[in-house]
């Protein structure tokens, strides 16, 4: 068991036939993701080459998903078309299968766009939306596995830790941190970096929670809002499984925007060392660098009897 | 002015750059008082204080003054325009004001405040409006929370008029009031939503004599990512406020933010860039510099991302940490090359790669004549970068 997204999930592309798309999709193939095709409108009837094999394009989501029944789909369309093509996922996986998992990698969709499109997506609720603006989610398997997303895929391995970050190449520091220990890891999901996304911390604390194969979990936050707050004090109550933290930003200026959309002090909220003190309260093993991510993991695992 | 064209009613005023042309606004606006403010990009404008850039003389206490006669609007437009105005949300800096509005008085029975943004929590368009207007709503939020009113819009149905009325009796508004601000936040949802707002906070709002609802002062944020399907924004930035080398790393699609340290520092991810200024400090450095090369950075880009960070004449050394996904370590390593031979590079520079192709990164690294430190993980490099310019001083 992983979360979500099962080793063997069958995966369609949105926006395959461009250049993003279609690099990606073959690293995911490449990786050993069951890739089933993809959907790009007006390009449907053609095929695509990835490592050397034919994939089917079809027009819409409801063509590619009633061909081929796939559990989920990943979203590499531009900023201008991704909401849409959010909602036309949700509104696919919601009429013919009750359920599906989105991953949107875009970055830069417009905030507006994102409200209304997460607004839809709530309300169907059987439809999991993961990003935007994000690496993606990966289940490692014993050999292959589901790779959806950017994330490099030979830097993981399968394991018992689980991953949830608000950034991309901090949670490939995490992922190398656990292999530094000799530990592999259930699932990786990034939640994204941008003011309004689709699954949340809590969301991901809670899977891991209940999943098996999960035995420890790293949690990256940044600076801007208070998910991580509202996450470490919902982990305090419901989870018992360790959980190793690190926040990003520290040193980020007030007021000024850090990269990601969403990564900006305000109003003097949302400050690291906010971050930092509610993991701490909620009994959260904080490292204060990434790069001993994996020092204090293994102190978490064996405090919990787990090495 | 955005809310004038969105039909929110607002007071009679004038744009202006110079002394010669706020008289002039005076004369033109035929109301004996009027309100003098300077226009920045930032609020708590009425509490900061003037200073003459250079020196950092106090000029005047407050960036917004109400004039009472042609010789005061003189004074106050000659104490701000050109000088430093540093607010609560300016940060010590300040900003120098280069634009002043000449507003017409009215007749005020009560400031209110009143804001719409995109609310994290709820992931949707909030609206909070206060019958506590003026100039202290952060105070407001932070001591009496419970006088702050919110409505949250559902995206997808729009402003309903039910919530329209419940935040207006909220405020103590009924007949005229009631319905001229129900009318009013049609129009502000409206614009809102079609000019991509990120966030619009109208303070004061004020309820006239006569019962209306008129936006006294205004402040507009705008959603980045929807530039693209506003051409009109151009027009609306003042880019003297901005720093030239944060508006140009944008334009080669890097995110750079200046900060007060010695240390620059050239990442790859939002999150792996703030964690790297993070551990710099944890080490005892400072850095000077947040920059993100992005996911697909070629080796042009790495060049430009040097030359922004060299600009900075406080940096003393430089720290690059790449954690290579799609990006491979190798053409990292020849991009840090070539701009370490093209800009004649002299302070110490630190390299850690990881991921993707690491060890031919790393060999080609070696084999370079530069003078280049590699190192294995982050803290490693920061200890080194840390120390490397620490043995300079």
């Amino acid at each position: 068991m992983a979360i979500w997204i099962e080793e063997d999930a069958k995966v369609l592309v949105q926006g395959i036939t461009g250049k993003q798309g279609m690099f990606h999709a073959d690293k995911m193939v490449e990786y050993g993701t069951q890739i089933v095709g993809g959907c790009t409108p007006g390009k449907g009837g053609q095929t695509v080459e990835l490592q050397g094999k034919q994939f089917p394009v079809w027009h819409s989501m409801t063509e590619a998903i009633t061909a081929t029944d796939a559990d989920a789909t990943v979203i590499y369309v531009p900023p201008p078309f991704a909401a849409e093509a959010i909602m036309e996922a949700a509104d696919a996986f919601d009429s013919l299968k009750g359920e599906g998992v989105i991953v949107c990698i875009t970055e830069g969709i417009p905030t507006l766009d994102m409200v209304k499109a997460v607004a839809y997506v709530d309300n169907r609720p059987g439809v999991r939306l993961i990003g935007p603006n994000c690496p993606g989610i990966i289940t490692p398997g014993a050999s292959g596995g589901a790779k959806i997303g950017i994330m490099p895929g030979h830097i993981h391995a399968k394991g018992r830790i689980g991953i949830v970050s608000k950034s991309g190449t901090l949670t490939y520091e995490a992922v190398a941190q656990t292999m530094s220990i000799d530990e592999g890891q259930s699932t990786c999901v990034g939640i994204g970096g941008d003011p309004v996304n689709g699954t949340g911390f809590i969301e991901c604390l809670a899977a891991f929670e209940h999943d098996s194969q999960t035995e420890a979990i790293i949690m990256i936050g940044e600076i801007g809002g208070n998910a991580e707050q509202e996450a470490a004090a919902w982990a305090a109550d419901n989870v018992t499984k360790p959980i190793v933290g690190f926040v990003a930003g520290a040193t980020a200026p007030p007021g000024k925007r850090m990269g990601h959309a969403g990564a900006i002090i305000s109003g003097g909220k949302g400050t690291a060392e906010e971050k930092f003190a509610a993991f701490r309260a909620a009994g959260i093993a904080c490292a204060m660098d990434p790069s001993e991510l994996g020092k204090v993991l293994l102190e978490s695992l064996k405090t919990a009897g787990l090495r | 002015m955005l809310l004038r064209d969105a039909g929110v009613p607002v007071l009679e005023g004038v744009h202006c750059t110079t002394v010669d042309e706020a008289l002039n606004a005076y004369d033109a606006l035929g109301s004996k008082v009027v309100a003098v403010k300077s226009q920045i990009h930032a609020g708590g404008r009425g509490k900061g204080t003037m200073y003459t850039p250079g020196t950092k003389d106090v000029v005047m206490e407050g960036g917004v003054k109400i004039a009472f006669s042609k010789d005061e609007v003189k004074t106050y437009a000659s104490n701000i325009l050109g000088n430093l105005l540093v607010t609560i949300q300016t940060g010590g800096e300040g900003k120098i004001v280069n634009n002043l509005y000449i507003e017409a008085g009215c007749d005020i029975a009560h400031e209110y405040y009143l804001a719409l943004l995109v609310d994290r929590d709820t992931k949707s368009v909030l609206i909070m409006a206060s019958t506590e207007g003026g100039m202290d709503i952060e105070e407001v939020a932070e001591h009496t929370p419970e006088l702050i009113h919110k409505v949250v819009v559902d995206a997808n149905i729009g402003l309903l008029g039910f919530q329209k009325r419940d935040l207006g009796m909220a405020l103590g508004l009924s007949g005229a009031s009631l319905k001229s601000f129900g009318k009013m936040l049609s129009s502000m949802y409206t614009m809102f939503c079609a000019e991509d707002c990120a966030m619009v906070e109208i303070n004061p709002l004020v309820r006239t004599g006569a019962d209306e609802m008129v936006a006294l002062d205004a402040k507009v944020s705008f959603d980045e990512n929807a530039e693209f399907r506003h051409k009109n924004w151009d027009d609306l930035r003042d880019l003297s406020e901005e720093e030239d080398t944060e508006i140009r790393a944008k334009e080669t699609g890097l995110s750079y933010v200046k900060l007060d340290g010695n240390i620059g520092c050239l990442v790859n991810g939002a999150g792996l860039a703030m964690a790297t200024m993070d551990v710099i400090k944890l080490y005892g450095g400072e850095p000077a510099n947040f920059l993100d090369v992005g996911g697909g950075a070629n080796e042009e880009q790495v060049k430009t991302a040097f030359s922004i960070i060299l600009e900075d004449q406080n940096v003393k050394g430089i720290l690059v940490n790449i954690f290579g996904g799609i990006m491979r370590c190798d053409i990292i390593a020849r991009g840090v090359i070539a701009a370490t031979e093209a800009l004649s590079l002299e302070v110490p520079l630190v390299v850690r790669l990881a991921g993707t192709n690491v060890d031919e990164g790393k060999a080609i690294l070696a084999s370079s004549t530069l003078n280049i430190h590699p190192a294995d993980d982050l803290a490693e490099g920061a200890q080194k970068i840390v120390a490397l310019i620490g043995g300079e001083q």
